[in-house]
């Protein structure tokens, strides 16, 4: 989201209430809500969480064993539920609203448990009552993003304490930070759609999930392949679509920004899906179906923060370095390490994530084809070395939080199943389940 | 009376099955099985991680005939189940004591 566009919006009405009211007695029709915005936005918010049901579930239900595909579908799920609890709670109050002397770090309590959001209630154009559900997606998706770390070997409870606790004490900061006009958007940061708020916070908290949890029984030493990559790669479809309304969206109008950012999202994809590929051609000798949808996950990855500001052709650049380093980061560098990032959230989020949010400085320069840098950044330089701080804060700060939150959750109630549970398969063990019956 | 077992690339059970036809064999049992011979398994590689398959699917045919038949049948599976490239499979030939037709009670070559 343009953080811009949101903290003018907030003001705008009344200012010009202000200063036209003398003048024109039907002033305050300018914070009139746009039906063309509400409708985009409407169908925005429907496509971003189609991304987490059915789209991400049946990504990652596709990667695990036959035994546990029902419980990375079941965590998805009740993960959707309880976050959009959890934001209509304090969530979207503490990360939207202003938090008067405290702004840069955190928001305010004006709207918790939605108290004073009216069916009439606007934000900019459309009705807060979208804007703020279109932020429970993200609010969704993001710590769904996570269940592929730790996938085969956490234990339920442990996992809904952990991503309520994510939720309101990593989450809601960062996405204040640099959306809700905290520190990271007043320093300049771009980030459109959430580089930084959701794969990069996603990618840290990930990769600390499965060193702390340590690796599946087995790994790397079992085989464990995929046991039904056709929904893999359906539910990788379905995130490409359903990301038109994470990036598109993200502009809060249906205007010319948006339709860019709809236009890049799918060269960047469309790039990273064929750079993967060939990767792989190369390296292995075939082009693989796996591949290929990662590869579009990466582009759709990279080109999130960027959406708002790049132009095609930096589109094109910034997906082809996405996958690139999302290619080696997950097929090289996680097997030389040795930690079992399982359905390679870090891999593919976090460091196309990483990649996507530096190359948003440097192809928003217009010069490069790009809408603009921050307001009062000069030059490509600066702008990136501004991204680079959002970059790091979010690392730093998802990073160590994340680990004192697990590392309490292991001391008392234990975040791994045990190992006969594990070999069973979570399916039958936690849930009394099979996910095929033939 | 002879049992002839046979285990072959799995494409290839149509064409031998024709093959047998064609030379008047009236019955075969088809199992799919798994196994390694020389042509050992393959390689499978998910984003990186690669996985040695040990065991290859293949075909095994179970004909049982008369002493006369054995060559041609021989014959014609090799001809037909040849590709000249490893894991074409193999064919073993067994003694078989007795035959007996369910339905009927027959017995011995009658009953094949």
């Amino acid at each position: 989201m343009n953080p811009m566009r949101h903290s003018t919006t907030l003001r705008a009405p009344l200012l010009v209430a202000l200063l036209l009211s003398p003048l024109l007695a039907w002033g305050q029709d300018d914070a009139a809500l746009s039906a063309g915005d509400t409708a985009w936005m409407l169908t925005a918010t429907a496509l971003v969480l189609f991304m987490t049901l059915p789209g991400l579930s049946l990504f990652y239900a596709g990667l695990v064993r036959a035994k546990n595909v029902l419980s990375v579908l079941m965590q998805c799920f009740a993960i959707a539920c309880l976050m959009s609890l959890l934001w209509a709670v304090y969530g979207y109050s503490l990360a939207f609203t202003d938090g008067g002397a405290n702004n840069a770090w955190i928001g305010g309590f004006e709207r918790l448990f939605l108290a004073g959001l009216q069916v009439d209630t606007l934000s900019g154009s459309i009705p807060e009552s979208l804007f703020m559900t279109f932020q429970m997606t993200f609010a969704i998706i993001t710590p769904a993003l996570m269940v592929g770390a730790f996938a085969e070997r956490m234990k339920f409870s442990a996992m809904l304490i952990f991503m309520a606790l994510w939720l309101t004490l990593v989450y809601i900061p960062i996405a204040h930070w640099v959306w809700g006009g905290g520190w990271i958007g007043e320093m300049g940061a771009l980030d459109f759609a959430g580089g930084t708020v959701v794969h990069i916070n996603a990618g840290i908290a990930a990769l600390v999930a499965a060193i702390v949890l340590g690796k599946r029984k087995g790994y790397p030493t079992t085989a464990m392949p995929p046991h039904n990559l056709g929904l893999t790669v359906m539910g990788a479809a379905m995130l490409w679509v359903g990301w038109f309304g994470f990036n598109a969206g993200s502009e809060l109008a249906a205007d010319s920004t948006a339709a860019m950012a709809l236009t890049v999202t799918q060269l960047a994809t469309a790039t990273a899906a064929l750079t993967w590929m060939f990767a792989e051609w190369i390296s292995h000798g075939k082009p693989s179906v796996l591949g290929i949808a990662t590869g579009a996950v990466a582009g759709l990855v990279a080109i999130t923060p960027a959406s708002g500001t790049a132009g095609p052709m930096g589109a094109i650049v910034i997906g082809f370095a996405g996958a690139i380093f999302a290619f080696i980061a997950s097929t090289k560098v996680k097997h030389w390490l040795g930690y079992d990032d399982s359905l390679d959230v870090w891999g593919v989020h976090g460091v196309a994530g990483i990649v996507g949010a530096l190359l948003t400085g440097v192809f928003a320069a217009p010069a490069l084809g790009g809408a603009g840098l921050a307001d009062g950044v000069d030059g490509i330089g600066a702008q990136v070395w501004i991204q680079f701080v959002s970059v790091i804060a979010t690392l730093v700060y998802g990073g160590i939080v994340s680990l004192l939150l697990l590392l309490g959750l292991k001391a008392t109630i234990g975040l791994r199943v045990d190992e006969e549970q594990e070999t069973e398969g979570l399916d039958l063990s936690l849930h009394d389940e099979r996910g095929y019956i033939l | 009376m002879k049992l002839v077992a046979a285990v072959i690339k799995p494409f290839k059970l149509d064409d031998v099955r024709e093959a047998l036809g064609d030379i008047g064999v009236s019955g075969i049992t088809v199992i799919e099985v798994k196994g390694f011979g020389r042509q050992k398994g393959h390689t499978e590689l998910y984003r990186g991680a690669e996985y040695v398959v040990d065991f290859l699917p293949k075909i095994k045919l179970e004909i049982a005939v008369d002493d006369g038949m054995v060559d041609k049948v021989v014959e014609a599976i090799s001809t037909a189940a040849r590709t000249g490239k490893i894991g074409d499979g193999k064919i073993f030939v067994f003694n078989l004591d007795q035959v007996t037709r369910i339905r009927t009670g027959e017995t011995g070559p009658d009953a094949l």
